[in-house]
Formats: C-alpha cells, structure tokens, sequence
C-alpha cells in the first residue's frame, strides 16, 4: 500500500479519512464512492473533498436524495464487483436506509452461501457534541451491532481513522464504519506506511492497576481526559479503545479485569440494550470471579437525544467518568 | 364492478399479438418473427412450469413443504420475458418468479429448498446470473438498478451480441413501496440498463390494485421520463417481444424500460392465502377465458403446427418433471446444524467459531443425537399450518 500523504504527518480525522479514501480509490479502481453532495461539495463535513476531481464522477457519484436507492443499488454494485463506500449524511438519517442494510447487505452472502462476496462500506458521522438540531447527533450503533453479518466499527482518532477505513475497504464483508463527527478537526500523527491490518483489534490506550474503562469513538478523548486527571488524585486506570464493535474484542478487557477487578464501560448511546450492556454482559460471564464490583455504565440517558442546550448533560463527560469510577472501586 | 373484471374491460393501450382465441397479427412497434418452433418451445416451456408449480402447491398441501408461492396464471408473462433475457443479462426475481428461473437453467428442483426450510436457495446467482429469491417487498429493483449501473460503468452496453442488461421483477403491490421509486429514480439519473418488469396479477394478497394506484401501473413511468409499456400479461409472444425490444434499448444504452405485464393471479397468493375471503369467483372465471397456455394451444391447433401426439409429449414430458420435482423434494436431507454458522461472514469470526463449537460440543452430549432434530421437525410443520 502506497499512500498520497506523506509519512508521519499530523493532520485532522478528517483529513485522515479523505487520505484513507484517496489512497484505496487510488489502489484499487473497483472501489467506488456515492452519496448525498459527495462529489462537488465534497461531502457536508468534506470528508470526500477533492475526490471528484482526482477521480471523476463515475467513481464519485452525487446521488438522488434517497437512503434505500444508495444502500440498495450499492448492494448490485457489490455484486458486479465493485466495491462501493457510501456517505450518510448524518446517524439520524440511515434509517429509511435501514431495510436494505438489515434485509439484504447483512444477509446476501449469507443467503448464497459465499457466492456473492458483499465488500460495502456504509460510512456514517455519528455522535453529538457539535451543537446541531434534532437528528444530526444521534449514536445507533447497537441497532448495527445486532445484525448478524454486518461488521461495525468506530475510530476514534486520526491514525485509527486512516488505518480503520483503509481495513474497512480492502474487506469482503459490509462494514458500518462510524466516524465521531465531534472529532473531525482533532488532529494526530498518522503514520501512513504502518500495516493496518491490526487496527480493528481491541487496543490498550493506558496502562493502570485500579480500573479497567472501556470505550470508543467520540467518548474515548472523555476517558483519557478522565484518566490523567485521576492519575493526579492518586488513581491508576486501564483504559481500552474498541474500534470494532461487531465483532467485539474483549479479550484483552477481561485480561485486565482479572488484574483490576474493576470495569467502566463509557459510551453516549442510550444504555439499555446496547454495546455496554453486551460489554458488562460478557465480561461478567468471562471474569465474575475477578470483579470485585458490578460492572459500571456511563451513557446516554435512555431518551431521544436533546435539544443541543442540554447535550452537555447528555454526555458522558470527565466528571461523569470519575464519579463512576469512584462508584466501582469503593463499592 | 368487479375490480378484475374491469380491468379486462378497460385497457386501450394494451400490446398483445395473440388473442384468445390464437389468432395472430403483429405489432407495428414490437416486431417478433414468429416460427413454429419459437411457438412450441414457448409453449413447453409454459406447460412445464406450470405443471411444476402445481406439484408445488401439492406437495405443500401433503406437508412436504412449508409454503409454496403459485405462479398459476402467469406463465405467459415469466416465460416471455425470461426468453428475452440472453446468458450474460441478469435477473433480479421476487418470489414467485419459477418461470424466470426456468429460463435462466435454474432446475426447479433448486427452488424447493427455500420452500422446506433448508436453504435460500442453492443455485449460484453469480453464475446463473439470476439472483436469490427476494421475500422483502421491492428491496430487489434497487439492488438490479446498483447491478445495472455497474454494467455501464464496465462498458458492457451497445450492439454487440456480448452487451448485457438488467431485468427486475415485482409486482404490483411493490410499485407501492419506496424502494421501488426510488430504484425508478436512480435508474433514470444513471441510464442504467435495466428493464423494470411489473407483474400486475391484481392482487397484493387481498389488496386490489386500486388500493396500489390511481392511473394504470405504466403510465406512472412517464413520470420519471423512461418508457412506460403494458402488455397483455397473457400472451406469451406479446411478453416476449416487448421484453426484447426492451432489453434492446437497455443494452444500446436507451434504458431504463418499464413494463407492465397485464395478467391474473389465479391461484391464491401463497399456500398460507385463502383468495375466496377476498374476490369472486366471477371474475378468476373470466380471467380463465385468457388462459396464457391455452390460446398458445390454440394457434397450434387451428393452424396445423401440432397435433394430439405433440400435446400428448409436452404433456408426458411435464408429468416426467413433476414426479422428478416431487422425489427431489421427499427425499431433500435436512443440513447439518453447521449450516447455521456457514458464511454469514466471509471468513467466520472468532466469535461464531467459538459459538458454533459451543453448540456441536453441546449436542454431541445427547445419548441420542435424533432427539434435537425432531423437535425442529415438529416446529416447521407446526409453522407450515400457519
């Protein structure tokens, strides 16, 4: 893999991202990108900026405004060979695209039993945090991650942004690939020569002895901020980014369990029946020996999400994550 | 009036080429050279189809299958399209589309599977280039209108014998559906080569086409500025004709087409269906006057192309398939409980490798591994009543 950005340089999610579609457009003239405003304007957070231009508009297409027509005719691009990325504007609007993600991308390879190979990218900002109205910040994730078949992920920084899509692309099966829309300008070291081949296994992003914290994509900044500041009171936490979501690793987060005897699970989607019920589920299956205290969630209240004044009182935030944490090892 | 009935009654536009009674006359816009064998081939094909699909529906009522979808009425409509289609076109079916699989060399015994409960079918779409059966209503055009367009991205259209196109099947109670109209919308943004093939059988199970529509169903292709043709659903040569005149444009790079193909569905919608809640019997009697099979027959006969013996031959040949069809089905095995974990990823995933061991292991624990397999025995069949 060769990539259009040089080695080791600082730029945004964003930016990653683009570099990530460049790059696997660039490589491989089967991959495709379409969607709402993808190709002049470049996307409406310009993720695809410049791709029409470098690769015409055949490969990036502007679509009608439709979220069933683009899933579903990326579904017969797939089966013709291509390998199509699609945009969704934002999480709240994949749902009238929701039949064809549920009823045919997760089940065609299923269904043929291998003859139809289904390489589809359904790339969605996701998260709130940017102040937007009603629909624009929404965390569906776990409706996702309960579809067999389907594989889900979420990046949470540049280098994991680059890594991951590029991953996400070269792979046989439909991805949902979540970008943290809170993070697109934070920038980080991407070193684009690395093998991304690792970048959808559970990662340890700190090391401590106290407290296992697990979580992903826009809450992970939260839990490193959370871990630092509780360093300074004296507490040591082990903190792991997901990136996949379906299928989960958590090998690596009951390991630490047996150490700490202790686990926060830090997410923004609404808590019942989501990711960190699945997480504090299993972990309790694998290691009840090991905890000392139940298993703690920090999420999204079990509400639609509120109007932007309140989202600071929606999100998981530091303040939020240490009192959960207090909570779990004083229990 | 009776819906149906009016239907009948009502259809200035309608292109047909064969009546009733099989008298011939061409169509100054969809010229089909008509020759005996052409006639016969049609007319065995139809006859064949038919007589499986009965010995499906049988065999659901005998408790051999859990559901069968009839397609009893329709053949003239599936098999003139399905010969329009050449080897290296594709084909996106519904569920009732036996016929359009017969034309893509899909033995009827691979349709039986899905209708047992032990497969979605085992032929391979990629090579027989005629996709899985689609049970979701409408999600397949979209899915054909993605197919298509990846065809004119590949350069594959023009005048050539080696240009392709799309054909997609539904009916009417999908041109209700969102996914249809959006498929429509996509298909004329892009040119793409793909010819919508709308069954009009009249009934969305018990809904009748007037709950779907206020104009005929191929008027409503003007509005997205492709053409809009109804052929009588009936006449197996009209089918025929217009399907190729219309992959023609697609495959020249004039598509998409939409094709409305006027017919009946004359038996109920599946074996789970009881019609006689819903329509008279007046009206499946007047449809039975336009049976697709007989007027075939009948150009046959009254014009001296085929005598007793010929029909009698069809007829043998078709029992032959139906018995063939039938111990198929009696004697299908039921997968292994492998075939539950099987390619529901390109490479299966520690998880699922984890699941499924988990579960072998856990059978493998049972003094008689026959105990599981006929509580789901009893399970499909209580399902099958349903």
């Amino acid at each position: 893999m060769t990539s259009t950005a040089p080695n080791n340089s600082t730029m945004t999610l964003a930016k990653a991202l683009n570099t990530a579609l460049r790059d696997s457009m660039a490589e491989d003239n089967k991959v495709l990108m379409m969607g709402e405003d993808v190709g002049k304007l470049g996307g409406v957070f310009r993720i695809t900026d410049g791709l029409l231009k470098d690769f015409g508009e055949h490969r990036v297409m502007d679509t009608p405004l439709a979220e069933s027509g683009i899933v579903g005719t990326a579904v017969g691009l797939a089966m013709r060979g291509y390998r199509p990325i699609v945009e969704i504007q934002f999480d709240g609007f994949v749902f009238p695209g929701f039949d064809q993600i549920v009823s045919q991308v997760a089940k065609v390879t299923y269904r043929s039993q291998g003859a139809w190979k289904m390489p589809l990218v359904i790339r969605i900002p996701f998260g709130g945090g940017i102040g937007a109205v009603e629909h624009h910040s929404e965390s569906p994730e776990s409706f996702f991650c309960h579809i067999a078949g389907l594989r889900v992920m979420a990046c949470s920084n540049a280098s994991d942004g680059y890594h991951m899509l590029r991953q996400a692309i070269a792979l046989d099966d439909p991805v949902v690939f979540f970008e943290p829309k809170r993070r697109y300008w934070e920038k980080g070291l991407v070193d684009v020569t690395a093998t991304s081949e690792h970048s959808l296994r559970t990662v340890l992003r700190r090391t401590g002895t106290d407290c296992t914290v697990v979580s992903y994509g826009p809450s992970m900044a939260v839990v490193l901020a959370a871990a630092a500041a509780a360093e300074t009171e004296g507490r040591s936490l082990e903190v792991f980014d997901l990136r996949s979501l379906s299928p989960l690793d958590l090998d690596p987060v009951v390991e630490s369990v047996r150490k700490t005897g202790h686990l926060v699970v830090v997410s923004e989607a609404p808590r019942e029946a989501s990711i960190t019920s699945e997480i504090a589920a299993r972990v309790t299956e694998e290691a009840f020996y090991s905890l000392q205290a139940p298993v703690i969630r920090v999420a999204g209240f079990d509400t639609p999400y509120p109007p932007s004044r309140l989202e600071a009182d929606y999100l998981p935030s530091l303040d939020k994550v240490l009192e959960a944490v207090d909570r779990c090892v004083g229990f | 009036m009776i819906a149906g009935l009016r239907a009948i009654n009502a259809s200035p536009n309608l292109v047909s080429m064969l009546s009733p009674e099989g008298v011939l006359s061409q169509h100054p816009d969809f010229p089909l050279e008509v020759t005996t064998d052409l006639v016969k081939s049609l007319y065995r094909d139809m006859c064949l189809v038919r007589r499986f699909d009965r010995e499906g529906n049988a065999l659901q009522r005998q408790g051999q299958l859990g559901l069968w979808v009839p397609l009893l009425g329709q053949e003239a409509a599936q098999i003139g399209a399905g010969r329009a289609l050449r080897s290296a076109d594709m084909a996106f079916p519904s569920y009732r589309e036996h016929g359009i699989a017969w034309c893509r060399g899909v033995d009827p015994t691979e349709l039986l599977g899905i209708f047992r409960g032990i497969d979605f079918g085992t032929w391979n779409p990629a090579e027989k280039k005629f996709n899985n059966y689609c049970i979701v209503i409408g999600n397949q055009v979209l899915n054909a209108v993605g197919y298509a367009m990846g065809q004119k991205l590949d350069g594959v259209l023009g005048d050539d014998d080696a240009a392709e196109a799309t054909m997609t099947f539904f009916g009417d109670g999908a041109t209700s559906q969102g996914d249809v109209h959006e498929a429509m919308v996509f298909g004329a943004a892009f040119n793409a080569p793909v010819v919508f093939y709308c069954q009009n059988n009249q009934w969305a199970i018990s809904e009748p086409v007037e709950k779907q529509t206020r104009v005929p169903l191929f008027a409503r292709a003007a509005a997205y500025g492709i053409p809009g043709i109804r052929v009588d659903g009936n006449d197996v040569l009209a089918c025929l004709a217009v399907s190729e005149w219309a992959m023609n444009e697609c495959r020249t790079g004039n598509g998409p087409v939409m094709i409305e193909a006027f017919t009946y569905r004359m038996d109920a919608h599946t074996t789970s269906d009881d019609p006689s809640r819903y329509r008279l019997a007046d009206e499946t009697q007047a449809w039975k006057l336009l049976d697709p099979i007989e007027r075939v027959k009948a150009y046959l006969a009254r014009n001296g192309l085929a005598d007793a013996t010929y029909f009698d031959e069809v007829q043998a040949e078709a029992d032959e398939l139906a018995a063939r069809f039938r111990k198929h089905c009696i004697e299908l095995e039921s997968p292994g409980p492998e075939r539950i974990f099987s390619k529901v990823y390109a490479e299966q995933t520690q998880q699922l490798r984890d699941q499924e061991a988990a579960y072998l292991e856990y059978l493998d624990g049972f003094v008689d591994p026959e105990i599981s397999s006929t509580e789901s025995v009893a399970g499909a069949q209580a399902g099958a009543r349903s």
